[in-house]
């Protein structure tokens, strides 16, 4: 539990302590939200899809946690090359806290993140129902979670930084542009209807708008529940594995 | 009873053989010394010993332990301190120590004292809230000999701990490791190129070379064999006078690139 603890505080104390990374990664989702919101709000409106601010700001909240989960997943690649991690491997402690406290670390980074999104979102006109709040939070935790766990398991694997682009742009890209974040996914072409079921974050973002702008559920909020859980359940076993089986 | 037993310990990375079958043994208490010139294959034993790698075959037990089979209990038997750095530069040095105090369960009660002890000790107390990456390389080298010793392990296994450090530190270090050594029956297992250390120090020397155990013996043992005054005289006669090729692995690669391109 102590080991957990304190992986846990150093995932916060490393983020909180580098403002420069905190204000660098709110830059792009104010972006999404400004540019996006107010510049395809009209033509979204006049098509009958109501307020687009207040479709897009909910994906763009997962957007902020998403691109965070996954950075503060990949970090162990940077432990690996600075030589701390080879601290925590020889460790009198098991593999399995280790990664949990890490994962757990970085998960609560990514969550404030979000919510930091979701505060800029509340400043520019975005007006949530708070009645579902709670549910938004959960899915605002597994989103987190889920993601920061794929960032360890793919940095369990990977021994330098020259693979990042590559996981960037074929994984972490697709999941947010295919995932519902920025249109909905009605009346979308075979394919891309078929790949984003197949996106754990769509799952996510259903269930995370649904709660926060009541009537735009489009799966069920079970189903976003269980799917998305499922993922994160899965994900958190392979990594865990992977993770105990580092060598360096 | 032997602390430390390896028996024809192999590694291959592909084509190339690390570590081609060495055996020795360690006995409890003693201070042992593992040299060789670069590239013979000494980290990669002490990080097969550290169950950090995997071997190709060959045998290990540490204080009766099997670090491939029985990782966990085998990992609560000994302390390291790495030839690479392995600090968190973005925590102070403080919370280095504590993070480690953590880890490596030293209890609550005497956690704080020790630490300030040995913070003192390698003169950084005063600079206890710096981040570390603001410290010299020798004082992060001090930080980290210091988060090594914190906690008190049957088995302590010290990779080129003096390298970087003057005359002064070293010596410092060292007294305080054979003190380590006498009172608490701690065993070290050291490597380093600083070949009068082990004349000074160790109970025992293994001089590896090309992945294989060139001579073992006592350092009197030793120049006896060779006819030597100095162990670094029958240090480069068993190793001969050729200097080697080290390659450059991924890890120092990426400093590198880190060090030209800012981080992150």
């Amino acid at each position: 539990m102590s080991t957990i603890y304190i992986l846990w505080l150093r995932q916060l104390k490393r983020y909180f302590r580098s403002k420069a990374r905190m204000i660098g990664s709110i830059g792009q989702p104010v972006l999404f939200l400004v540019a996006l919101g107010f510049g395809f709000g009209p033509i979204f409106q006049r098509a009958g899809g109501g307020n687009y601010l207040e479709f897009l700001a909910p994906g763009v909240i997962a957007m902020g946690i998403l691109f965070t989960a996954v950075f503060m997943g990949i970090e162990i690649i940077w432990d690996k090359q600075f030589g701390f991690l080879k601290e925590t491997l020889v460790a009198p402690v098991s593999r399995m806290s280790i990664m949990l406290g890490r994962t757990l670390g970085g998960a609560t980074v990514a969550l404030a993140q979000g919510i930091l999104v979701f505060l800029i979102a509340w400043a520019i006109g975005f007006r949530p129902s708070f009645s579902l709040f709670l549910v938004a939070f959960v899915f605002m935790i597994m989103i987190a979670v889920l993601f920061t766990g794929i960032g360890t398991a793919i940095a369990s694997v990977v021994d330098d930084m020259q693979g990042f682009p590559l996981i960037m742009n074929f994984l972490v890209m697709p999941t947010f542009f295919l995932s519902g974040a920025l249109f909905p996914l009605r009346g979308l072409p075979e394919a891309i209807t078929i790949v984003a079921r197949l996106d754990p974050l769509s799952y996510g973002i259903d269930g995370l708008r649904a709660a926060l702008v009541p009537g735009s559920l489009q799966f069920g909020f079970w189903m976003d529940f269980w799917v998305l859980g499922g993922f994160t359940l899965f994900i958190l076993l392979v990594g865990a594995y992977l993770f105990s089986k580092i060598e360096i | 009873m032997s602390i430390i037993e390896v028996k024809n310990l192999v590694k291959k990375f592909g084509d190339l053989t690390a570590v081609n079958g060495i055996s020795f043994d360690v006995a409890r208490g003693e201070i042992f010394a593992f040299l060789g010139p670069n590239g013979a294959g000494k980290t990669t034993t002490i990080k097969m010993l550290t169950t950090l790698l995997a071997p190709t075959s060959g045998e290990i037990f540490l204080d009766g332990k099997n670090p491939v089979r029985d990782e966990a209990a085998a990992r609560r038997s000994f302390g390291i301190v790495f030839q690479d750095p392995s600090l968190d530069d973005e925590l102070t040095a403080l919370e280095n120590m504590e993070f480690h105090a953590v880890l490596y369960k030293v209890p609550k009660d005497v956690r704080g004292k020790r630490i300030e002890e040995l913070m003192r000790f390698v003169e950084l107390w005063d600079r206890r809230n710096d981040l570390v990456k603001a410290f010299s390389g020798g004082m992060k080298r001090r930080l980290e000999i210091a988060r090594g010793l914190l906690h008190h392990p049957k088995i302590l296994f010290l990779d080129e701990p003096t390298t970087g450090l003057d005359p002064q530190t070293r010596n410092h270090v060292w007294s305080y490791i054979q003190n380590l050594n006498r009172e608490e029956q701690i065993t070290v297992f050291f490597t380093t190129h600083y070949i009068e250390e082990a004349d000074r120090s160790a109970t025992r020397v293994a001089v590896m070379d090309h992945g294989a155990i060139v001579a073992q013996g006592t350092p009197a043992d030793l120049k006896r064999e060779t006819g030597s005054e100095l162990l670094e005289d029958a240090f480069i006669k068993l190793t001969g006078y050729d200097i080697r090729k080290e390659s450059n692995d991924g890890a120092s690669r990426m400093r590198t690139h880190a060090k030209v391109w800012g981080r992150r």
